[in-house]
């Protein structure tokens, strides 16, 4: 391994109390993602300093859980949050700059996790 | 009471490499506001991942930049390599390290010529092509392709080069670099260039590490951040330092560029000088079953590789997020309260590679 | 005052010949040994078995063992060298000349004589 990476799980609800404390530790955003478990969302907040890496790890059990945003701490997530909305159907609140879907223009609306209503995983 | 216009800029552009869109909300010539409007070439390359064998799929992540192509091609093999745990050779590691400087180098070459467009100096653009193409038939030689080198493979690199032939290498970057220095010298020194550049686009040190900039923006502000630093493919026997600016203005971030041109020749020689003979590949075996997070620099910053692997033939998921989506939040910081007549200028300066952005 | 620190440089350059050529009309371009350009078939030596067409990226190559026929659609190809690498004949190599332009898409085919 070239270097360690911490993996933290946290609940949505702690998710604005743990980012504020990585600002107040002087950590930076390094990036938001998402990925399609066969049960669920799985978010993953990435932090770094001084080649120190962690991550926040949060579980959805369904795209329509409230998230709350994080670009009132950070104000670059915004660009992160609205990729998620149009990837994935993610319901974000309160973000900086709000594109309400339009980020990019897809054929497909939320390529990564399509809303079929028999979905058998 | 001023009035307030709105004017698009983008995405045709003279000056723009590849398209994006900002609204600039103006009040009499000066900048107010910018918002900006980015997928004009979201490809889905994301989901590509899912139909295509995890070997096959590195064709596809050389493709994702015309340039900075090498690293992305090295990230995703280095993912991929550190989930199954492959011992990758030292002769393919240090071969790694000399294209990835070669593909540095002549990144910034390009990004020097842009810049003498975007102010209208029209003969040193020209002048500063013409040396890279001095690079780009070197990496002909070596690997096959100018711009998509083609040589990554999972497990180690696909060609190799004789050292009889990376010493005339050496030899020939020696020759270029008195030509390169006659030319950067003109960056550097005249007063008509520093005219449009001092004092230009100011982005403080707090500015820049809260809101996540990286590569040279980052490091013309003062904060040192490199991920050279980190020690994969051969760097750690390498000794450099990253080069800091402090002033955060469009010279100090032009600054850096030109003295990192020197110090990847610096280091293309260093890695000459102590490669190892061996083989240049490991054979792979299975198919990969974990997760890992890459992260390398590329001439215009940080670029992370998420991979997450289940066993099967295809990659469950991998989340490419390259160093222009950081930076987009720093140009709309310096953007307010610039002249009109600047904002090319400033939008050059952060490097923007909006193909990378939206892959 | 430093101004016109180009003088020398464009002064040079007034009097050197051209860093470009006029092609067709004057140098021809510089290949190196090395250049991937177009895929290139010994078909007699060709065993049909289709792993290329496998290994191809872009399903560029087309293989019909019955009819002894291998074919390859010229514009789909990136000449990455996946299939020269995987050939257990050696029958597949690398020209260094690129595709030539075409007016039409079609597949060049390659027929085995009996």
């Amino acid at each position: 391994m070239i270097e360690e990476q911490k993996i933290i799980n946290i609940e949505v609800g702690q998710l604005q109390d743990k980012v504020k404390g990585c600002f107040e530790q002087g950590y930076r955003l390094v990036q938001i993602s998402c990925t399609k478990l066969s049960q669920g969302l799985e978010l993953n907040y990435s932090f770094d300093k001084n080649f120190e890496f962690i991550n926040l790890r949060v579980f959805l059990s369904s795209a329509d859980t409230e998230v709350l945003s994080v670009s009132n701490i950070y104000w670059n997530a915004f660009l992160y949050e609205n990729e998620l909305h149009d990837l994935f159907g993610i319901n974000i609140k309160n973000i900086a700059i709000d594109y309400k879907g339009n980020f990019y223009r897809t054929s497909v609306k939320w390529p990564f996790n399509p809303p079929t209503e028999a979905k058998n995983d | 009471m001023t009035k307030r216009t709105i004017i698009p800029f983008g995405p045709q552009h003279p000056v723009l490499p590849e398209p994006i869109h900002l609204d600039l909300v103006l009040e009499d010539e000066k900048v107010v506001e910018a918002i900006p409007s980015v997928g004009f070439i979201h490809r889905g390359l994301e989901k590509l991942v899912e139909k295509k064998d995890f070997q096959d799929y590195v064709y596809v992540a050389e493709r994702i930049c015309g340039i900075c192509s090498f690293i992305h091609g090295m990230t995703y093999c280095i993912a991929v390599e550190e989930i199954m745990k492959l011992e990758v050779p030292q002769r393919a590691q240090y071969l790694r390290v000399i294209w990835s400087e070669l593909s540095r180098i002549h990144s910034h070459l390009l990004w020097l010529g842009l810049m003498a467009d975007s102010f209208g100096f029209e003969s040193l653009f020209m002048h500063t092509w013409k040396l890279r193409e001095g690079i780009l038939d070197i990496i002909e030689e070596t690997t096959g392709g100018r711009v998509i080198f083609g040589s990554s493979k999972v497990g180690g690199v696909r060609k190799d080069v004789s050292d009889e032939k990376l010493k005339l290498i050496v030899e020939k970057l020696k020759k270029y670099e008195k030509e390169i220095k006659e030319i950067t010298d003109v960056f550097v020194h005249d007063a008509s260039v520093k005219h449009r550049l001092v004092g230009v686009g100011i982005l403080s040190k707090n500015d820049a590490y809260e809101l996540g900039a990286v590569g040279p923006t980052a490091r013309g502000s003062g904060v040192s951040q490199d991920m050279r630093k980190l020690g994969y493919a051969a760097y750690k026997n390498i000794n450099f330092e990253p080069i800091i600016e402090t002033s955060g203005d469009c010279y100090a971030r032009c600054m850096v560029r030109i003295r990192e041109l020197f110090q990847s020749i610096d280091m293309i020689s260093q890695a000459v000088d102590k490669i190892e003979t061996g083989p240049i590949e490991v054979k792979v075996t299975g198919t990969p079953n974990g997760e890992f997070f890459a992260r390398t620099e590329q001439p215009r910053g940080e670029v992370i590789y998420y991979a997450l692997a289940d066993g099967g033939k295809f990659l469950k998921r991998l989340r490419v997020r390259t160093p222009t989506f950081s930076n987009i939040p720093a140009l709309l910081k310096i953007l307010p309260g610039s002249e009109l007549a600047d904002v090319p200028v400033l939008i050059l300066t952060i490097d923007p590679c909006i193909s990378c952005t939206e892959r | 005052m430093p101004f016109f620190r180009m003088t020398k440089t464009i002064l040079k350059s007034l009097f050197k010949k051209p860093a470009t050529v006029k092609y067709p009309f004057g140098g021809a371009r510089v290949y190196h040994k090395n250049t991937r350009g177009k895929v290139l078939i010994e078909v007699q030596n060709c065993i049909f078995c289709g792993i290329c067409q496998r290994k191809c990226p872009t399903a560029a190559i087309m293989v019909a063992k019955t009819d002894k026929k291998w074919s390859i659609n010229r514009l789909r190809c990136i000449s990455c060298g996946a299939c020269v690498d995987v050939c257990p004949k050696k029958c597949l190599k690398l020209d260094t000349q690129y595709t030539p332009a075409q007016t039409e898409k079609n597949k060049e085919d390659f027929k085995q004589n009996a």
